[in-house]
């Protein structure tokens, strides 16, 4: 048995208060505790992406964080990227270029695609495949995700 | 054509078009629900302690200390378990000859390989399962274990069931003509070469897990199952478990990939339901990734010594090979593990018009993760002997590729006809997938690009594949054979007081869009705008009874009972409307939601005739009993699989220093009969492209001699990534199936099936000016090295 630990941060705009055990990450913490499962988990060892969220502006991932690490801290899930509309240009170019099948790896995806558009990417298909390169996707040929993520990015400078 | 506009024409024409997915719009908000997502009153998780070892006698389970452990509700061995439930036997009658030895949930006397469940731990927790497992005692005796699938036959190795003799799990030959002869006619070449398919996985995103519930009070089991197939678990649950198959619910929410994963009977998965029951709470089981690589199905594994004899001219006079494969220790229930065998028996070559042939497969067991029915089966290792060896003669005779397959590709007007190994075959079109494959990659451009860039030192590949695909199978593939798998299926759809549709069906959805299409055949056969139609699928308590979606069979079977369902609405909906507006049937239509005259006039909005029917039927005469509600089933008769066709080319750029394999661009034209929706079908093959290219260049489960899994993680077991995929030209051909109304065949696995051989022609064609050549994948650096320093010494 690990011991436990009180945290206290805000999630999705909201505070939060938790005692949890040392070895919790926070991915688990937000999907069992908070209720918050639109993160995902996909090897809970780093390589996937499927657990990408936002904490303190950066993208991080979720499987590689302990939930006492974000103490403090304002961290964002999909759940409040689509609330506060942060993330809506990505959706409707994710659905127009049906960008997502099973949709498991897109929350992470998502996160991973707004950090680079934030960050002023360019519409540079090899970039794009580079910056996403951390985000598995089994289901599509991610030619999709690229071409929305360019769409985004034309949409949005022009 | 009297009467309404034809279904393919007419104003809510859904089908064809590039619709997005409303369901898109959910899972990109985070507000899929995956089976880890649900969670229910009471429920306890559940670990398992699994074999360290691919060989061993347990000799003894000490559990003491794991019972007493924080939070810890119930331990099972294996033996605790067979009193529950009944041993299954991965076998069926059509594949005579077949043996599998009775499998437990949790491993009984024996472990059989690495990752083999063998105690299980229920918990309030799945960390403190995880704690409890560590303090389980199995006490082992390891054996020998028979690895190598090319000693599993050998008098020395170990035979893993003893009252069977030896390994053999099932052989089969397949002749036609005199191969001898053929080969030994004048003026014939023969060009042999060894082909190894490494074992790859299906790595879904989403790993597999189960929730399942148990209500004793109505002796109900309830299974949230990440999955493709509800009904055939539905059966299996029952079955094994002893309950009424009416009491066993199977439910699949969203379902984060499976690919032919998700669609066996998994120890761990039944030993959740027992525990269910047992316990009479909900129990969850979700699978780690370790957990994934050791369990899930493994796919390929194969080894092909294979022959093609060619005239001068250019004539194939047949192809002749013994496929070798291991499947694990026992053979996966209930769709066995022989299949992927029997594809390749049946399909090598498939695409050409052959006399001769000659097949022998053997399947063998062995101390692995059990192998089974992954996305396209048998295609990659059947595509890449006959195009593999296609290429390879090509160049022994010095005819282009392409011009090669002219010659010898099944003619576009010779349908119906059977294939060499008397596969019966109708509407292909390989011919003109070629020219277009052609065209749209413009290969005269690129074979002038290769010859240049060779002069700076720079060594581009141009490979292609002329392939075949099973989809929409009949009976004659599981039903046959004994298994609980329906090959027809069913839709249901209703008309509901407001004017909106409500669709049902046996079909399931992993992402593929199955619900997209569902609601653009019904919207467009019926007449009603496509954001007023609701689609269930995924659960045994709602959904008509059927198979699910795999083998490329969901839009071709499910759609088609879509369509006839719709059909028959709109014409008992027309009836209605008839007496109504005292006008004949044969002058009514329906469109955008309304009963119009064919002239498109409206006459009467769907929701007033609802009304009328469901509140008001005393304005109705009384011997009109409309039900708004129709149900139809569909089943393919007459062919046992509707086969595809596509072709497909791959541009790769070998670096003969490192080895290293740049895929540069790939091309498929596809044949699926009549496209539902380009938008959801041109990513699905790409997807099914970047599954190839993976098992042809990255994919491989690494196994040191003992059996144990080397790279069981997802840093060490590389799945393909964006920035090493090619963009990926798609283009069609509809040459719509006879066998049904929408004439839609499968697409799903057509990428998967034909971008490996496209890719190792390309990288062949690469190495050609060294004399190089590679018959090994994945075709990693290391292995194209070799084969580099092979050809130079
Ligand atoms: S779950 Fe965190 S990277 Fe895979
Ligand atoms: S959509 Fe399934 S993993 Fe990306």
């Amino acid at each position: 048995m690990s011991r436990s630990i009180d945290i206290k941060l805000r999630v999705n705009g909201e505070d939060v208060g938790a005692t949890v055990p040392a070895r919790l990450n926070l991915v688990d913490f937000l999907r069992e505790e908070l209720c918050l499962t639109g993160s995902h988990v996909g090897c809970e060892h780093g390589v996937c992406g499927a657990c990408t969220l936002t904490v303190d502006g950066d993208t991080v991932r979720g499987c590689l964080m302990l939930a006492t690490q974000a103490n403090g801290k304002e961290v964002t899930t999909i759940e409040g990227l689509a609330d506060s509309g942060q993330s809506t240009a990505l959706q409707a170019a994710f659905t127009k270029r049906n960008a997502l099948q099973c949709g498991f790896c897109t929350p992470g995806m998502l996160a991973s695609a707004l950090g680079y558009v934030n960050a002023g990417g360019a519409a540079d298909r090899d970039a794009i495949r580079q910056h996403i390169s951390g985000n598995y996707c089994r289901c599509t040929g991610y030619q999709s995700i690229v071409d929305a993520i360019c769409d985004v990015i034309k949409e949005t400078r022009t | 054509m009297t009467g309404p506009a034809h279904i393919f024409d007419k104003p809510n024409r859904y089908i064809g078009q590039p619709e997005p997915r409303a369901d898109a719009a959910r899972l990109l908000q985070g507000r899929g629900r995956f089976v880890d997502d649900e969670k229910l009153p009471r429920m306890v998780h559940a670990a398992f302690v699994r074999s360290p070892h691919a060989h061993a006698k347990i000799l003894s389970v000490d559990t003491e200390d794991a019972l007493s452990a924080t939070g810890v509700i119930a331990i099972y061995t294996g033996a605790d378990l067979a009193e529950h439930v009944t041993p299954y036997i991965g076998t069926l009658t059509h594949l005579t000859g077949l043996r599998s030895a009775p499998q437990h949930p949790l491993a009984m006397d024996v472990a059989r390989w690495q990752g083999e469940p063998v105690v299980m731990v229920v918990a309030t927790s799945r960390a403190l399962a995880e704690d409890a497992c560590e303090l389980v005692d199995v006490d082992y005796d390891e054996l020998p274990a028979a690895v190598n699938s090319e000693t599993a036959l050998d008098a020395d190795t170990p035979v893993i069931h003893p009252e069977f003799g030896s390994n053999l799990a099932w052989e089969r030959d397949v002749i036609a003509g005199d191969i001898d002869a053929a080969f030994a006619a004048p003026g014939v070449h023969v060009i042999e070469r060894e082909f190894r398919f490494g074992r790859h996985t299906g790595v879904t995103l989403e790993s597999r897990g189960t929730l399942c519930e148990y209500d004793p009070s109505e002796d109900q089991l309830t299974v949230y199952y990440s999955g493709q197939a509800p009904h055939m678990m539905q059966v299996i649950f029952s079955k094994h478990l002893g309950l009424p198959e009416e009491n066993v619910r199977v439910i699949s929410n969203d379902v984060g990939g499976s690919f032919g994963i998700k669609i066996h009977t998994y120890g761990d998965e039944i030993a959740t339901a027992a525990a269910a029951k047992l316990l009479r709470r909900p129990v969850k089981f979700i699978a780690d990734r370790f957990e994934s690589f050791v369990t899930d199905i493994h796919a390929r594994d194969h080894i092909v010594k294979a022959k093609m004899g060619i005239t001068e001219a250019g004539t194939i006079v047949g192809i002749d090979f013994d496929d070798l494969t291991g499947i694990g220790p026992f053979s996966m229930y209930p769709r066995t593990s022989a299949i992927e065998c029997n594809q390749v028996l049946n399909l090598t070559g498939a695409p050409y018009v052959m006399e001769n042939y000659r097949a022998k497969g053997r399947v063998v067991f062995q101390n692995k993760t059990l192998m089974c029915q992954y996305r396209a089966v048998g295609h990659p290792i059947a595509m890449a002997i006959a195009d593999g060896l296609l290429e390879d003669a090509a160049r022994k005779i010095g005819m282009d590729p392409v011009a090669l397959r002219e010659l010898n590709l099944m003619a576009d007007d010779s349908y119906p006809r059977t294939s060499a190994t008397g596969m019966k075959l109708d509407d292909l079109s390989h011919k003109r997938a070629l020219r277009k494959l052609t065209e749209i990659m413009d290969y005269q451009g690129l074979r002038a690009d290769q010859t240049e860039a060779r002069k700076d030192g720079i060594y581009r590949g141009i490979g292609f594949v002329s392939m075949v695909e099973v989809t929409n199978p009949s009976p004659m593939f599981y039903g046959i054979g004994g298994a609980p798998i329906a090959s027809q299926d069913g839709a249901t759809v209703r008309l509901d007081a407001g004017g909106a549709l409500h669709v049902s069906s046996s079909i399931t959805e992993q992402g593929q869009g199955t619900n997209a299409i569902l609601a653009q055949i019904a919207a467009g056969v019926f007449g009603i705008a496509l954001n007023r139609v609701k689609v269930t699928t995924g659960d045994t308590a709602t959904t008509p009874y059927g198979g699910g979606t795999w083998a490329s069979r969901g839009a071709g079977i499910g759609g088609e009972a879509m369509l006839l369902a719709a059909q028959a609405l709109k014409d008992q909906v027309l009836d209605v409307a008839g007496v109504m507006l005292q006008t004949g049937v044969e002058k009514l239509d329906i469109r955008d939601g309304a009963v119009t005259d064919l002239d498109g006039k409206e006459r009467l909005p769907l929701a007033d005739l609802a009304r009328t029917v469901y509140y008001r039927g005393n304005e109705l005469p009384n011997d009109l009993n409309p039900e708004l509600i129709a149900t139809r089933h569909y089943r393919v008769t007459d062919f046992p699989f509707v086969f595809t066709n596509g072709a497909m080319a791959a541009h790769v750029e070998v670096d003969t220093e490192t080895g290293f394999v740049k895929v540069l661009h790939f091309w498929a034209v596809e044949d699926c009969g009549r496209v539902i929706n380009p938008l959801l079908v041109d990513e699905q093959i790409r997807g099914g492209v970047v599954q190839g290219i993976g098992g042809a260049l990255y994919e491989e489960c690494h196994y040191s001699p003992d059996g144990q899994f080397l790279n069981a993680t997802m840093a060490d077991y590389m799945v393909p990534m964006a920035s090493e995929m090619p963009d990926i030209t798609i283009a069609h051909i509809e040459t719509p199936t006879k066998t049904s109304v929408l004439g839609a065949k499968g697409a799903g696995e057509a990428g998967t099936g034909g971008a490996p051989a496209a890719i190792l022609n390309a990288v062949n064609d690469a190495l050609s000016p060294m004399g190089a050549s590679i018959w090994q994948m994945p075709m990693t650096p290391e292995r194209i090295l070799t084969m580099l320093d092979n050809a130079a010494e």
